[in-house]
């Protein structure tokens, strides 16, 4: 039906329902996140197949690279153009890590810069005009969201014991409301990796899908400039996206992390 | 036109309508994933965090270095000019005591050279004055001298007689009168 | 049938969107209330705002979700 509905209709003719209707559109606005082999045109995914999906990580990775090692390969005092990003993104990180978590936390900076490279490098190159984003994958941001949520649950036993625990009984609330507290600390405890994914991946699709569907509406002549104006601006707000989902995922590591530190309020 | 059955049709070409909840995919996105983030820790933490954490060490330390340094040479600078002040102001007390000095012999001198002139001048105005006495005593004798020969002439050519005595007497007391 | 009533769910849902774009406009302007009357405290305190915007736009965008799941994988 989505390539069916390019051909067999004059975009012209087409009436405001056949706009809103599914059929009207050029293709699926959904058909971006498709997964399939880079290479061969088969649709056979395997575990080990070279996705599209697997392409753009790697290039996340390479970029990542690309800034920080190449970029900073210079090690100059003067730095270079790229050695100032290396430098910005290295204490942007730092300094979010030291804030929220303290000293303790700065041990744990590398795997937080880590998070926070990948994401934004896939979100970036995820905005590059075909290009897929793995990053609006449930099953991306899932396995992020459960790392982060594992390592501060396992951690926080580790490092406190049962002390832990006290995170969800809040001393200060009066003796009678405790219980009742426990409760919804430990419902929103739990809760935390599906927003913490869910978030993430749904903020990144849901950009993507509506510049599709503006893109689509742009097959329809009389409305095409409005369409392509919507894009340009939606365009613009995904760049802002990209780089606050990642900031977000970042910073809310840091904070359960910091909960896992410092579990007593 | 989007009847019922292509929307079913549609439904059906697409496989499930969200490709993220298309479950066969994920054991394949996970694992990538997985081996995307190892490698990239080991990127971060093998080579890129640690030198760029020794760049950035590195350069507050020069930062501070220099900074310091900066300091240093602005003590320095400081006392350079203390220095050079008290020197200058060394040099003009020893130029006004040397020009004072110079002053002082140059007066001693000057006086004396006065002094040496005038007491000079002082001779010479002596000699000067006993040489015209001098002379102008010899003058007086030799107008004597001349007038008692010129007498003398005289009164021999009138034809008397002339007595050198008594010419001489005679013309000493006209001189005197 | 069914696929259409799906259709009405998911504009019904999506109105949970504008509701998160209210709590996102609280947030951001409260801080904005706040940050006038003490700019100082301001640059502290972004951080605090970026995890309120995130906490308020996540149940925009579980809506959202609703939505894409009644439109297309119901």
């Amino acid at each position: 039906m989505r390539p069916k509905g390019a051909t067999t209709k004059e975009p012209e003719m087409a009436t405001p329902q056949d706009a809103g209707d599914e059929g009207g559109l050029v293709f699926h606005p959904m058909d971006q996140f498709i997964v399939k082999p880079f290479f061969g045109d088969g649709t056979e995914v395997a575990w080990y197949t070279v996705t599209n999906a697997t392409v753009w990580m790697f290039l996340a990775v390479i970029a990542t690279f690309l800034l920080l090692v190449i970029g900073s390969s210079g090690r100059a005092t003067v730095p270079s153009r790229m050695q100032s990003v290396a430098e910005l993104a290295y204490g942007f990180v730092y300094k979010m890590v030291e804030d929220i978590c303290g000293k303790e936390g700065v041990k744990y900076f590398p795997y937080i810069m880590t998070l926070f490279m990948f994401i934004v490098c896939a979100n970036f190159l995820g905005l590059i005009p075909t290009a897929f984003t793995p990053t609006s994958h449930f099953a991306v941001t899932v396995v992020l969201a459960l790392a982060v949520f594992l390592t501060v649950t396992i951690l926080g036993f580790v490092k406190n014991g049962t002390g832990f625990l006290s995170l969800f009984w809040v001393a200060s609330a009066p003796l009678a409301l405790r219980p009742i507290l426990a409760i919804i600390e430990l419902i929103s405890y739990f809760v935390r990796p599906v927003s913490h994914s869910i978030r993430l991946a749904g903020n990144v699709m849901a950009g993507h899908a509506v510049i599709k569907v503006f893109a689509g509406f742009a097959a329809i002549a009389v409305i095409s400039p409005v369409s392509v104006l919507a894009i340009t601006a939606m365009y613009g707000l995904e760049v802002l996206v990209s780089f606050i989902q990642a900031y977000v995922f970042t910073i809310l590591t840091c904070v359960y992390l910091k909960d896992a530190l410092h579990p007593h309020h | 036109m989007a009847t019922e059955t292509t929307h079913a049709e549609g439904v059906v070409e697409a496989g499930p309508g969200m490709p993220q909840l298309d479950f066969s995919t994920w054991g394949n996105q996970i694992f990538w994933l997985v081996i995307a983030l190892i490698a990239t820790y080991l990127i971060l933490s093998r080579v890129a965090l640690p030198r760029i954490g020794a760049v950035l060490a590195e350069r507050s330390g020069t930062i501070t270095n220099d900074i310091a340094a900066a300091e240093d040479l602005k003590v320095k600078a400081a006392e350079a000019e203390k220095a050079y002040d008290k020197a200058l102001a060394d040099a003009r007390t020893e130029a006004q005591k040397i020009v004072a000095e110079a002053k002082a012999e140059i007066q001693k001198d000057l006086n004396a050279a006065i002094a040496k002139a005038d007491d000079e001048i002082a001779a010479k105005s002596a000699d000067s004055e006993k040489a015209i006495t001098e002379i102008r005593a010899s003058a007086m004798e030799n107008v004597e001298k001349v007038a008692k020969d010129t007498a003398k002439e005289i009164v021999a050519a009138l034809g008397g007689k002339a007595d050198a005595k008594t010419v001489n007497a005679a013309v000493a007391n006209r001189m005197k009168g | 049938m069914e696929g259409e009533l799906a259709h009405i769910g998911a504009g019904l849902a999506a109105i949970g969107s504008g509701a998160a774009a209210i709590g996102v406009g609280n947030v951001a302007g409260n801080f904005l209330a706040g940050a006038l009357r003490n700019p100082s405290a301001a640059a502290s305190q972004t951080a605090t705002l970026f995890i309120g915007i995130a906490f308020a736009e996540a149940l925009g965008i579980f809506a959202f979700l609703v939505a894409l799941l009644l439109m297309f994988a119901v």
